[in-house]
């Protein structure tokens, strides 16, 4: 009932809020950065800093490919997108084994260093356009319809992320993953194979989220490399926090945390001008500090606090 | 490759990288030695650790404006900053301690990304540079040349160093925050104050980092975003040298400082903070592939 009530409201939204069209399809490109994040950091326990990563892999892949390939609008979009989450996908399975070893913060600190060093080769490097970035064809079709069309594109994207995400959770790998988090050396010694598990987990990750840059580039109409395709500081920490503001290691949280970041980020760029982005800082500060364990871990200790109340007077 | 072309015809070049990498690697190790110190006692890694340095760099920039020479204006960066981390400890820091590792990296990472666009937005994102006027040095019939301010920089760093090492030996607080490291648990019960503990040793490690983004105006620039390449080099250097090693973050730092050199020589300048980045990965990979042959993990 829920999910048709969301699809319903996604379908929906283009039409009646026609000037917000292109933040909407941001709102799921956050539910689906949130989502995929949450496949390693919240389920896993492999904190990454680094999956925005491969989501800049994906927006180049696809820029490339309709740069260079000579196919038709539609058909190197779509090539593109495909491009897009199969070299991320690649990437992940290369740099799965060595990195996932990495324990823990050695982690953290490791991821973060490489979506940082992917920005600076991104914007020194002549052949996929260095700091000036690639500028995006034309869309072919009506004016107003860009940005309706890459919302339609963004959300079956994020759907069939969550769907795949919540697919995956149910099977036993799923389980794998969660003793992973709980105990790596213990999963092991029961015969979990650890690092198998940990990789795809990460390849699925990245599958979905390279498929997402083709179509985000092609909305922005401008691939920049460090403030849209391995936007560290912006994307790849916004994540994590879309994921802890609404329950790490839950499967309704990181849904919930990007609707609510989305939205507050949203009004600061309308109503702070300039101030924006300091206020973000604060916000993660206080998110963070105060809310470690998110809405919905905030929402089931109260509720258990509630049972234990009534349960006394009764 | 040409640039490879060039030091191997001229070997003296090779001096001229080894020793500004060394020189360079001091300013490295002092801002790593408070990360150390942080991380030691307090458990907690300070990703905010080169916003310090930038902010330390804005104070001596400013102070300089203002009519105060760079050699008065570092030792009062470094006061302002003391002030700035006691009471970033009371506001935020105090509640990460004794939590997990992840919360506390996020956290002072939205505290970077706070000091970084409060820079922005207050300071403009121009690069900012404290002439000196000092002269260059030059050797070996002018083939080296070092600049004098990067040797004054050398020292002083040097000299922060040492006075922070007599203090953590000599003095009374110096010793409760070497036993807090030690064990927590155990100062608590021997009647050590360990919040105020804490809290000096965050304070003293902004007071580092102050001094050392002095030096960085100095001798460099100081400029927004520059932080998170100071902060991985120090993560990088105290992973490499181990917690609470004071001769290892040395060499560490010049080991880095001497990398850096011949990687901005010979790939570019514009590949060389990737190249620091990928460094940092490096380490970390082959760090654990010896780890793991001990079987040794670190959870």
């Amino acid at each position: 009932m829920l999910l048709i009530a969301i699809a319903l409201l996604g379908i929906a939204a283009p039409f009646v809020l026609p000037t917000v069209v292109t933040q909407l399809a941001f709102l799921w490109l956050m539910i689906l950065f949130a989502v995929t994040w949450d496949v390693n950091g919240g389920q896993m326990g492999y904190n990454s800093f680094g999956n925005v990563l491969f989501f800049g892999i994906g927006v180049y892949a696809c820029a490339l490919v309709q740069r260079d390939s000579g196919l038709g609008y539609y058909a190197a979009l779509f090539v593109g997108t495909g491009a897009g989450a199969l070299c991320a996908a690649i990437a992940a399975l290369v740099l799965g084994p060595p990195l996932l070893g990495i324990r823990g913060h050695y982690f953290a600190i490791a991821t973060l260093g490489l979506s940082i060093a992917a920005a600076d080769i991104a914007s020194a490097w002549e052949y996929i356009g260095a700091a000036s970035g690639i500028a995006m064809p034309v869309y072919p079709g009506a004016i107003g319809g860009r940005a309706r069309f890459f919302y339609f594109l963004l959300f079956a994207l994020a759907a069939v992320t969550w769907l795949a995400a919540r697919a995956l959770y149910r099977t036993r790998l799923g389980l794998a993953m969660n003793a992973i988090r709980d105990n790596e050396d213990k999963a092991e010694a029961m015969g979990v194979h650890t690092t198998r598990s940990k990789v795809f987990a990460w390849t699925v990750a990245a599958f979905f989220l390279g498929a997402a840059g083709g179509p985000v580039g092609n909305l922005v109409g401008f691939v920049d490399p460090r403030d849209l395709a391995f936007a560290g500081a912006t994307f790849g920490v916004w994540m994590v926090l879309m994921a802890v503001l609404g329950g790490r290691g839950t499967l309704w949280g990181p849904v919930i945390g990007a609707v609510i970041f989305h939205v507050t980020q949203e009004l600061f760029w309308t109503y702070l001008l300039g101030w924006q982005r300091v206020a973000m800082g604060l916000l993660i500060v206080v998110i963070v500090v105060f809310f470690p364990s998110g809405i919905l871990g905030w929402a089931s200790r109260l509720r258990r606090h509630g049972d234990a109340a009534s349960a006394t007077s009764a | 490759m040409s640039n490879l072309e060039v030091l191997a015809s001229a070997p003296i070049l090779v001096v001229q990288l080894v020793v500004n990498g060394i020189l360079v690697g001091a300013i490295f190790a002092l801002v790593a030695y408070g990360m150390a110190l942080v991380w030691g006692v307090m458990n907690i890694i300070n990703v905010a650790q080169g916003e310090l340095v930038m902010v330390g760099g804005y104070a001596v920039f400013y102070l300089d404006r203002a009519g105060v020479h760079p050699w008065l204006g570092i030792p009062i960066a470094a006061v302002a900053m003391y002030v700035f981390g006691l009471l970033l400890y009371r506001g935020v820091i105090r509640r990460l301690v004794d939590r997990d590792m992840f919360v506390s990296i996020l956290a002072t990472f939205g505290i970077s990304i706070l000091l970084q666009q409060l820079a922005n937005q207050l300071f403009g994102a121009d690069i900012r540079t404290l002439s000196t006027n000092l002269p260059s040095l030059s050797f070996a019939e002018g083939h080296v040349s070092i600049a004098s301010i990067r040797i004054v920089a050398f020292a002083a760093a040097v000299l922060v160093g040492v006075a922070l090492v007599v203090f953590l030996h000599r003095s009374r607080m110096g010793r409760a925050i070497r036993a807090t490291a030690q064990n927590a648990r155990a100062a608590r019960v021997l009647g050590i104050d360990t919040d105020s503990v804490y809290a000096t040793t965050f304070a003293l490690n902004c007071a580092i980092c102050g001094a050392a983004g002095g030096i960085v105006a100095m001798t460099w620039f100081v400029q927004p975003y520059l932080g998170l390449t100071y902060t991985l080099r120090s993560f990088m250097i105290v992973i490499a040298a181990g917690l609470g090693n004071l001769p290892g973050v040395i060499v560490a730092g010049s080991g880095l400082g001497v990398l850096e050199e011949f990687a901005g020589f010979v790939l570019g300048a514009e590949y060389q903070t990737a190249f620091i980045f990928i460094v940092l990965v490096a380490l970390l990979v082959g760090r654990n592939l010896v780890l793991a042959r001990q079987r040794k993990y670190l959870a």
